[in-house]
């Protein structure tokens, strides 16, 4: 059900959003996040690297608990590596459900967790010739507790 | 044991991955980088700082306790940055 891809090429967004739908009509939503590549301070180019093997591992073991927390009727995740111009896309997420907002929790759960449970490095071009490498952001982590805070009220609250 | 390293701890270390064999008493995650940052003085830059590294175990995250094996595959990186 779930469609997890990490590769080079560019994503269409379109052509992922309607085979989430085509051939169905229990689908009533569908969320998306599309990560696009900035070019702050001057940068030329990200350059993506990953860890093959966990990567592909840990994106399934997120989208597994998505599943598992939200109903959802299909869910593609599309992250690229290696080296990306400003203004590409970095990240596609999409995720199907009946309603709304399965859909669009469902999205922003998996990209927060992606940003802090998938192994991706970030390396910076600049025009200049030189390189650094992306530093990881607390508001990240904290965007990610925000989803086992929630879990955990709404244990507190069916208890 | 097979060690792999990501992002600047690879550019540090100076290469991607190596087979290496611990002596008996590196048990964890945590005794193997004080054997590993012995090896050559890249890998001394590169585990200068363990607050500063991450690591996985057979491909999974593990902390600092977590038991090492000779036929494990270790990895050691930088908090991420996908996205």
């Amino acid at each position: 059900m779930a469609r997890v891809l990490v590769q080079d090429a560019p994503f269409d967004i379109a052509a992922e959003t309607a085979a989430l739908t085509a051939g169905r009509t229990d689908v009533g939503g569908v969320g998306s996040f599309l990560g696009v590549c900035r070019a702050d301070d001057g940068l030329a180019a990200l350059v993506l690297e990953h860890y093959p093997g966990m990567t592909e591992r840990a994106i399934g073991r997120i989208v597994d608990q998505a599943q598992a927390r939200w109903p959802l009727t299909g869910c593609t995740v599309i992250h690229r590596v290696g080296r990306i111009l400003p203004g590409e896309g970095i990240v596609l997420v999409l995720t199907a459900s009946a309603h709304r907002a399965a859909a669009l929790e469902a999205c922003a759960f998996l990209i927060d967790w992606l940003k802090t449970s998938a192994p991706f490095w970030k390396r910076e071009e600049f025009a200049a010739g030189t390189h650094r490498w992306v530093a990881a952001r607390a508001e990240d982590d904290a965007a990610t507790a925000r989803w086992t805070q929630d879990a955990a009220a709404a244990g507190r609250a069916k208890a | 044991m097979r060690v792999l390293y990501f992002a600047w701890v690879r550019q540090k270390v100076g290469v991607a991955e190596e087979d290496v064999s611990p002596p008996a008493e590196v048990r964890d995650v945590a005794a193997l980088v004080g054997w590993l940052a012995t090896r050559t003085p890249g890998h001394a830059a590169a585990f200068a700082d363990p607050k500063q590294l991450r690591a996985a175990v057979n491909q999974d995250f593990a902390t600092p306790d977590h038991p090492v094996a000779a036929n494990d595959e270790v990895a050691f990186f930088p908090p991420v940055t996908g996205g």
